[in-house]
Formats: structure tokens, C-alpha cells, sequence
């Protein structure tokens, strides 16, 4: 059963993939599992994303059934004490004067689908509120995001903001959105850019290594 | 070469971009391009007073058009009207004083105005549902139309059921769209002013209509780019379905142009770019809609400037297939060379000089891109230079250096 539920997430049968998990659930599997299981059918997505046999729409529907599963797998959880490894932490946030969310919430679950524990900042977010969680939480990467070409000045501010305060030496700065570019990162001081979820990963990935 | 009359003026810029749509050799390459911010920022106001005092809107962008000269002029249209967006108590827009500094551009909120199980409520009846569910979604001032009776019912016993027209919610509505709708005329009444007042300057204006393709008519305010996404797997007949009723909303949008001096209807791309879908769900969804749109809109005479606003070097081979000359695409940050190879000599190509050089380079390299790009693109003519994306920041000089370079270096001789 195991291996149909990643074949059915994997292939994007969303109602199959559901009606397996309460199967498996039934069936008395371990709920850790089952989340476990769903992180390798989610593994072979990005993949398959990274191959470019899927797009966007497959990553959404993607993180729609990590949600559903999370869903009905969380209550029957034994609570672990030992919080699980992760690869590193990652603060990521949509610089300020620019709201939009959809890239980087994709970036967002990439990371997490590999091991990363992100800090979420959200949209709209001012320098100053990125350098009090990069003090706070001392991540090893910094992820911005812009849609806008307001935030090319806005990135290369959050950049310097960090500079300022001491801080740019000891995270990994990189950037996206559909705008963005080599030269745009050159032009705000991060250290590279990446023009998708899957290239955010391997960037995060090479700098936690 | 002596100076031109204002009437002369306005005639040549409007061959020139004509000779260029149509792929013809022009007298030299075109240059113009849509800017949203940037005449604001250039004559030292903010973005806030620009959506609210309409004479210095209109002061900023003659400031603007004087002291660059492009071919067209686009005016004050992208500074929309603050005081009916507050009217209508605007939901689906974040603007400077409502959640946005006073110098950022206004952005658009998406959201799920239409739901998953509400397909067939548009699709059986559109205009009924963007009226009774739609409307109060975007709009708080607009809660009333969710009250009354659709008006499909409206023969025989119909018209008895006007009561809810008398419900507190529905006088509320029907002051603030009557106050909307003056705020609305007034916007307009300086647009119209604009463009008299640039085109007797020798400005001819370069909007005639505005346009969006039929999925992201429906992905960007109906059902929300995560939701349309995911329907192409989820609902493909119903979005099927529905995306036939938005290309009829489509011609219709854009069909208003036919007639005018220069018909340019700008179509805004949003969601047919890269990595938002497969090439599959792109020929399935995208496109045939798409096309079937542009080919009514070229069979009214009008011509659709395509916008395509992210990199389409995917798309390429499929977007090739509409007749010659009669449309421009507009690069954003797609190849020059490669969309030369494919799409040279059948549609006229436009962009796409880097927004980052225009902020952070050198007048020298400016003139470098556009050098590369006129010798690349317009060497037989069928180009028009512009920045890639949309004009919210640049230096005044890069922006001066793209716009005098192209004018001596772009000389057809």
C-alpha cells in the first residue's frame, strides 16, 4: 500500500492518494510513515519538476495533499521529543512594497520537502524586521523575494541593512522571482540568484553542505 | 532635416509605428514603451498624490513625454483613480495610503472570487454572477447586488420581486456606484483632457483598448493563478468550458479599438510564461483560446500588442501561428535572438533593453543593448525598442540614452 500512496501522489491522483492514506491508517500503519512516505512522493515530484515533465500545477496540487495528509496523519502522531535533523535554516521573505506570495510560498515548501526549516516572513517585509530573525534565529541563508521592479532597490537595502549590521558575512543571500536575474543579484549584492523552487534547493543545499 | 509642425509630427510617429507593425521598412526604429511609476518619480511626486490629484498626474507625464520624446505617449491611464477605488471600498488592490507607502505602485490581491463549485454559475450566466457574487467579493461598497433577484428571471412575475432594491445594503450600494461613477467620469474627463492636450503637442496616444488573455481573464481575478493551475488537472472540462466564455469577454474587451487613429489594444500575459504550465497544458489551455481571441480582434482591424510578461522561449514555435504583420509581441526578458529566429518576420517585435541596466547601469551600456538589439532585431525593419518590463524605476539619463541613441543610431538609410 505504501508504494501505490507515493506512486499516486507522485502521478497527482489526489483522491487515490487520500483514500489510501486512510487505508494505510486503518490498517494501523505508523502515522510517521505515512509522513514519511509522503516526503519521498514528494521528493519524486520535484524531480519530475526538475526534469520538467511538471510545472507549477503539479507543485500545488503537490503541497495541497502534503496539507491533506498532514491533516489526517497529525492527530494520530506520538508527539517525538527529538525534533527531526534538519539540513539548515533558511529565513525567507517578499521584500518591502511587495506583496505577492506565490513563488515564494513554492520555494517555501521545496525547502521544507528537503529538510530545511524555514522562517517564514511573509510579504511586504521591511530590512530591519530581516536583520532583528537573521539575529534572532542565525540561519545559514537568506532567500528574498521580488515581483516588482521596486525591489531591486528594496533588495539591495535589505542586503545593506544586513552589512550593516554585522551580519552579511555569516548567511548566504539569494534571490528570485520572475524578474529576477544574474545581473539583477550583482546589482543588489547577493550571492546568486535562482530562477526556480528546484534551483532555490540546490543553492541552499551547496551552501549547507 | 527642418523642425516639424506638431500635425507633422503626429503623422510620422503614427507611419513609423504602422510601417513597423505591419513589417514594412519604417523611416527609423520606433521607440515607446507603457510605464506605470516612473513619470511620477521623474517630476518629484509620489504615487499617492498621482492616483489623487489628477492635474499632477498630467503635468508629470507632459513633463515626462517632453523631456524623452518617445513616439507614443501613454498619459496618466496606469495611475488609477484613488478616490472611487476608496469609494468602493476596493478589495482586490493594495495602494499607496490603503496598505501600501505612498510612493509604491498599487498591487493586485489575489484571491478565490470564484470557487471551485461557482464554474457553472459563470459559465450558464456570466454576467449574473459578476454581478450578484463577484462584485460584493472585490468590492465592499457593492454587498448590495448580492441581494437581489438575477435578472434572467425577469419576464412575466419578475420585476415583482424589486424588493431588495429597497433594503438598507442595497441603497448604500446604489449611492457609492452613483458617487463611484462621477469619480469615474472625472478620471476619464482627464485622460480625454491628456490626450487632447498631447496629441495637439504631436503625441499621438498609444492605447486604444486594454485586454487580458482568456485564462488569466479567469486565473487572475475570477478563480486565482494557485486555483486555475490546479483546475487544468482537477476540472479540465469545466475549465474548458469556461474559458470559451471568457474568450467571447475577451473580444469584447479589446473590440472597442476598431476605428481608432492608431488601434493598439495592449493585451497583458501573465500566466502563459515558463514554469507555470507544461507546453501540453499550454497548447490545450493557453493558446487555442488565446489565438482564437487575437485572430477576432486582427479580423476588426485592430492590433493587439501582446505583452507576453515573463521569458516565452518556450512557447515560441506555437505562438508563431497568427497571420502577418499585424500584431507586436512584446519580449520582457525572453532571448532577442532566439524569438528573432521563430517569430522574425511574421509579427513585429518589441523590447527589451534590461529595467536593471536602467537602473543600476551606465548610459554606455544602454547604448551597447540597444545597439545589439537594433542590429539584431530591426535590421530589416519590424521592431520597436522599449525597456523589458514596464517603467517604475530607471535613471533619467539610461532612460535618455535608450530613447536619443535609438532615434540616431536607428535611422533606416
Amino acid at each position: 500500500m505504501r508504494d501505490e500512496f507515493i506512486a499516486a501522489v507522485a502521478d497527482m491522483e489526489e483522491e487515490e492518494a487520500i483514500r489510501l492514506v486512510r487505508a494505510m491508517l486503518d490498517a494501523g500503519a505508523d502515522p510517521q510513515d505515512i509522513l514519511d512516505a509522503t516526503k519521498e512522493a514528494l521528493l519524486l515530484v520535484g524531480t519530475r519538476y526538475e526534469a520538467k515533465e511538471y510545472f507549477l500545477p503539479e507543485l500545488i496540487i503537490a503541497g495541497d495533499l502534503m496539507k491533506e495528509v498532514a491533516a489526517l496523519v497529525k492527530p494520530k502522531l506520538v508527539e517525538r521529543a527529538a525534533g527531526r535533523a534538519t539540513r539548515g535554516k533558511v529565513v525567507i521573505g517578499t521584500v518591502e512594497g511587495d506583496i505577492h506570495d506565490i513563488g515564494k510560498d513554492i520555494v517555501i515548501f521545496m525547502l521544507d520537502v528537503n529538510n530545511f526549516e524555514v522562517i517564514d516572513l511573509g510579504v511586504d517585509v521591511p530590512a530591519a524586521v530581516f536583520v532583528d530573525k537573521v539575529r534572532e534565529t542565525q540561519p545559514a541563508v537568506v532567500g528574498l523575494s521580488g515581483f516588482l521592479t521596486l525591489a531591486f532597490d528594496q533588495m539591495r537595502a535589505t542586503v545593506d541593512a544586513l552589512a550593516a549590521a554585522g551580519l552579511r558575512n555569516s548567511v548566504k543571500i539569494m534571490i528570485g522571482g520572475a524578474i529576477m536575474d544574474q545581473s539583477v543579484a550583482d546589482y543588489v549584492g547577493a550571492d546568486a540568484y535562482g530562477s526556480d523552487a528546484q534551483a532555490a534547493v540546490r543553492l541552499a543545499t551547496g551552501w549547507t553542505a | 532635416m527642418t523642425e516639424q509642425t506638431p500635425a507633422e509630427q503626429f503623422e510620422a510617429r503614427i507611419k513609423r509605428v504602422q510601417d513597423a507593425i505591419a513589417l514594412r521598412v519604417p523611416d527609423r526604429v520606433p521607440v515607446f514603451g507603457p510605464y506605470q511609476k516612473y513619470p511620477y518619480t521623474f517630476a518629484g511626486i509620489d504615487m499617492r498624490t498621482a492616483m489623487n490629484d489628477y492635474a499632477a498626474a498630467r503635468a508629470a507625464c507632459h513633463a515626462f513625454q517632453d523631456h524623452f520624446q518617445p513616439d507614443l505617449d501613454f498619459g496618466p491611464v496606469l495611475a488609477y483613480p484613488a478616490a472611487a477605488m476608496e469609494t468602493l471600498g476596493y478589495r482586490a488592490f493594495r495602494w499607496p495610503g490603503h496598505g501600501l507607502p505612498d510612493d509604491a505602485m498599487y498591487q493586485y490581491v489575489e484571491g478565490e472570487y470564484m470557487k471551485a463549485e461557482e464554474y457553472d454559475d459563470f459559465i450558464t450566466d456570466p454576467s449574473d454572477f459578476m454581478l450578484r457574487t463577484w462584485a460584493p467579493r472585490q468590492f465592499a461598497g457593492m454587498d448590495g447586488f448580492g441581494k437581489i433577484t438575477p435578472w434572467r428571471r425577469f419576464m412575466w412575475s419578475g420585476w415583482m420581486g424589486l424588493g431588495p432594491f429597497a433594503s438598507p445594503e442595497m441603497r448604500r450600494t446604489l449611492e457609492l456606484v452613483v458617487k463611484a461613477g462621477e469619480q469615474m467620469d472625472e478620471w476619464f474627463g482627464s485622460l480625454g483632457q491628456y490626450a487632447a492636450e498631447t496629441e495637439a503637442r504631436g503625441n499621438p496616444i498609444a492605447y486604444a483598448g486594454w485586454d487580458w488573455p482568456p485564462f488569466d481573464i479567469l486565473g487572475d481575478t475570477l478563480r486565482g493563478t494557485a486555483n486555475i493551475l490546479a483546475d487544468m488537472r482537477r476540472r479540465p472540462s469545466k475549465l474548458h468550458d469556461a474559458l470559451k466564455v471568457a474568450t467571447r469577454i475577451f473580444v469584447e474587451y479589446g473590440e472597442g479599438a476598431a476605428g481608432s487613429r492608431l488601434p493598439l489594444v495592449w493585451v497583458w500575459v501573465h500566466k502563459a510564461t515558463r514554469d507555470f504550465m507544461s507546453d501540453a497544458q499550454f497548447k490545450e489551455f493557453y493558446w487555442p483560446y488565446f489565438r482564437e481571441g487575437l485572430l477576432a480582434l486582427v479580423e476588426k482591424g485592430i492590433t493587439p500588442v501582446v505583452y507576453w510578461e515573463a521569458d516565452f522561449e518556450s512557447r515560441l514555435e506555437h505562438i508563431v501561428d497568427v497571420p502577418k504583420g499585424k500584431m507586436i509581441y512584446h519580449l520582457s526578458s525572453t532571448d532577442p535572438e532566439k524569438a528573432y529566429d521563430v517569430l522574425g518576420g511574421t509579427v513585429c517585435l518589441m523590447g527589451n533593453v534590461p529595467n536593471i541596466q536602467l537602473l543600476g547601469g551606465t548610459p554606455d551600456d544602454v547604448r551597447a543593448t540597444s545597439k545589439r538589439l537594433i542590429d539584431t532585431l530591426g535590421r530589416n525593419g519590424g521592431y520597436i525598442m522599449d525597456s523589458a518590463f514596464m517603467l517604475d524605476e530607471a535613471k533619467p539619463e539610461n532612460l535618455k540614452a535608450m530613447i536619443d541613441f535609438t532615434k540616431e543610431y536607428g535611422v533606416y538609410r
